[in-house]
């Protein structure tokens, strides 16, 4: 007997003739998520994977819940083949279930079972009525009820025999890595990694821009957008987090522009900067956490002068999120306590009292004309501290 | 480039005379005080030591200092230990607005337990005022707490004419004293002015984290909030620290040797300081009481420059201050303290701390000076128009 667990995953997107390229992401992406569990083994078989030889079965289970292009899992026992064999872990099952109710004396269930070995001498409904009165029989307490079981008994027959009886919904989405790879623009807020989360759902690889204004904003600041970047490899993979000087783009704009644009310029410049990093790492396009009417500089035509700062296409997955759903999803994917933390960001510093929220592209064009933009952009990207974030349990 | 580190009031590094005796005490004496053997005495024997250096300093008995694991369970015990005690014979207690907030929050959980506590206010020096604590004293008061030092402006506390003062009470409350910033800095004796309490922090006096103590005046009762196995008198229960105990000992003595060598060393550094900083800028304000406040503790405002960016433009130099208190600089809000003190939000919000021990040379104060100058100028030249 040992401990196993079942991982499956979608089919739709499967068919045609990418699917082998398409299991073989998904198995690099499981062996990664999974790497920090010594000796576990990964094998693939019969359209699943499974995960056998660890010891931690609640964490394993909890990595891969959020692996982008899984569908479900089942922590399962496998065992030998043999009839009275299946009858002595079903028991076990059925028992366990039972001693877990408190209160109630009587425990629904029904068997439902499938066998891929068709050489095995019972077909699966055989198997069903014969496993299901056994059970009746040997342990008191179970009553058989096929429409609404508190306990589905699952038993599945191929090289060897599969039994369970939870099957653990995943993230769903596209294996990461299989539908390219684009920047996403993380400030530290509470939007912006929900809108990574989002993007990388769709098999998006993330590379991670940074904005740190020191001494304007804190080392701790910094590190917080680490931390947010190592939750977020726990759905997306490795991310290479670029952390850009910006310190002094923001200086200039303060000394020579417009105070009420200082904010749509200052965006411009970011985008401007990621659209830089995207190139440079063969990303295809921006991401961003904008919804639309948050703040100021996210009304449409604050969204549409920032837009024009860059050709590539930028994905705002959340453009039409409320605050609250975003909150929702970001406690979700358990990025919300870090983003909360109260440092500073860059998106704060040299703030207008009164920041334009319909700014003319006209007039923000001409106000760029007054910084030396090109030779600033060049200076930060040429001094950006690229750093490589795993995924793993180990924080230090 | 040198570091200058001048945050001295949120932790002091341990110097080598109490590392050497940490290490060499966990190396050799790793027995359990309370066992019977004689490797619990050598361990006893060495807590017994520390304890007469750390009274040597207050000018108290030995049996008087209670160990305890920093500065906040001192002022706990103190405050929760006193006011559970007295119950029966009142609920009211005095403290003052500028208090750490392991005092404020004792005060804030007994107000919820059904206590009545009187908040003092202090002057724009920071400073109270003795009439004002008269006027609060009632028949149900049951115990004063009042800082000696205070960690963010270095203002120091009439706690002697507060002592002589509630000896004239009938039932006279007990009266602690938070000595975490003023221990080894100042004269602190409690026993010939009449404290009954003083809570004592280790690592400012550059022993490590995780050591503290209290003076409990002989016969003044507390009840415990630790519960346990009935070390040190039953008061604190828990095996003690016993090499955070040694180091918070030798601590003791190599403040009081610096102390005795020149007690106005660290009066001459500030007055550098001060000296310094007024000339680049005369419109710089120093907040808190600028003739008679706390030798180690400089808090100054440079209206128009952030403390927060001024920190960190500092800390790109290899300086390192404060913005108030090292526990509240991490909440987006105005210190309880400077708004006690009466500052508008410009001047607090510009404001930093600057801390100094026997380890600040008058060498490092002359090559902070023109980086201070420049670090100001620098973040002055972008404030918001």
């Amino acid at each position: 007997m040992e401990r196993v667990v079942l991982i499956r995953y979608g089919e739709i997107y499967l068919k045609g003739q990418n699917r082998p390229y398409f299991e073989r992401v998904l198995y690099d992406n499981i062996r990664k998520a999974l790497a920090e569990f010594p000796g576990i083994r990964v094998t693939r078989a019969q359209g699943r994977f499974y995960a056998e030889n660890y010891k931690d079965e609640a964490a394993v289970l909890q990595a891969l819940q959020k692996v982008f292009g899984l569908v479900s899992v089942s922590p399962a026992y496998k065992v030998g083949k043999d009839f009275e064999t299946l009858f002595e872990y079903s028991k076990k099952i059925m028992t366990d279930q039972l001693s877990l109710l408190q209160g109630r004396e009587i425990l629904t269930f029904k068997v439902e079972s499938r066998r891929s070995d068709k050489k095995y001498p019972m077909n699966s409904m055989e198997i069903n009525r014969e496993m299901g009165g056994r059970l009746l029989e040997a342990v008191p307490g179970l009553k058989v009820d096929v429409h609404h079981p508190d306990v589905v008994l699952n038993i599945e027959i191929r090289e060897s025999g599969y039994l369970y009886h939870e099957i653990l919904p995943c993230a769903g989405g596209m294996p990461v890595g299989t539908s390219g790879k684009a920047v996403l623009l993380l400030s530290g807020g509470i939007d912006s990694p929900v809108a990574g989360y989002m993007i990388a759902k769709r098999g998006v690889a993330l590379s991670a821009v940074h904005f740190h204004s020191f001494p304007y904003t804190s080392d701790r600041s910094r590190e917080k957008v680490i931390d947010l970047c190592r939750i977020l490899t726990r759905y997306c993979g490795a991310i290479r987090l670029h952390v850009v000087p910006f310190t002094r783009i923001q200086q200039e704009l303060y000394k020579k522009c417009p105070d009420s644009q200082l904010t749509v310029l200052m965006r411009c410049y970011m985008m401007k900067i990621a659209e830089a990093v995207a190139r440079s790492e063969e990303a295809a396009a921006l991401v961003t956490g904008e919804s639309i009417g948050q703040v100021a500089s996210q009304t449409m035509d604050s969204l549409a002068v920032t837009n024009a700062a860059v050709s590539m296409p930028v994905f705002r997955p959340l453009i039409g999120f409320d605050k609250v759903d975003i909150v929702t999803v970001s406690k979700k994917i358990e990025t919300y306590e870090t983003s909360i933390l109260p440092y500073e960001d860059c998106c704060t510093v040299f703030t207008p009292r009164h920041p334009v929220t319909h700014p003319r592209l006209e007039k923000i064009l001409e106000s760029e004309k007054r910084i030396n933009g090109e030779e600033l952009i060049q200076e930060a990207v040429a001094n950006i501290e690229v750093i490589g974030i795993r995924p793993g349990r180990n924080r230090f | 480039m040198e570091q200058i580190y001048l945050d001295y009031a949120a932790t002091t590094p341990v110097v080598p005379e109490v590392a050497e005796t940490v290490t060499d005490c966990l190396k050799k004496d790793f027995g359990n005080p309370s066992s019977m053997h004689r490797l619990g005495i050598r361990a006893e024997k060495r807590i017994r030591k520390a304890r007469e250096q750390v009274s040597r300093l207050l000018q108290v008995e030995p049996e008087e200092i209670i160990f305890t694991s920093g500065g906040t369970e001192s002022n706990n015990m103190a405050i929760l230990g006193t006011a559970y005690d007295k119950r029966r014979r009142g609920k009211h207690c005095i403290t003052t607005a500028i208090e750490h907030p392991s005092v404020l929050n004792c005060f804030a959980h007994l107000e919820k337990m059904g206590y009545e506590v009187t908040y003092l206010p202090v002057d724009q020096k920071g400073v109270i005022s003795l009439e004002s604590l008269q006027n609060a004293l009632r028949e149900d008061t049951i115990l004063v707490s009042i800082m000696h030092v205070n960690n963010e402006v270095g203002s120091i506390e009439p706690v002697q004419q507060v002592a002589s003062l509630l000896d004239q009470c009938k039932n006279r409350p007990v009266f602690h004293v938070d000595g975490i910033q003023s221990f080894g800095k100042l004269p602190l004796y409690p026993k010939g002015w009449g404290i009954d309490l003083v809570s004592l922090s280790g690592h400012k006096i550059h022993a490590p984290k995780g050591i503290g103590a209290l003076y409990r005046r002989k016969g003044v009762r507390i009840q415990p909030i630790l519960f346990g196995g009935g070390q040190q008198g039953g008061i604190r229960s828990g095996t003690e620290n016993i090499t955070g105990i040694v180091g918070m000992g030798t601590g003791a003595d190599w403040i009081a040797e610096r102390h005795a060598e020149n007690d106005r060393y660290l009066y001459e550094l500030k007055e550098a300081l001060v000296s310094g900083i007024r000339r680049d800028f005369p419109d710089v304000v120093i907040n808190g009481d600028p003739e008679n406040s706390a030798p180690h503790i400089l808090n100054v405002s440079f209206p128009g420059a952030k403390g927060e960016v001024l920190l960190h433009t500092l800390e790109e130099e290899e300086v390192y201050v404060s913005t108030g208190s090292a526990c509240s600089s991490r909440e987006k809000k105005i210190s309880h303290v400077l708004k006690a003190l009466g500052l508008n939000d410009r001047t607090a919000d510009g404001s930093i701390r600057i801390s100094l021990s026997y380890l600040t040379t008058p060498e490092e104060i002359a090559s902070f000076l023109p980086i201070l100058s420049r670090s100001v100028q620098r973040v002055r030249e972008y404030t918001r128009r």
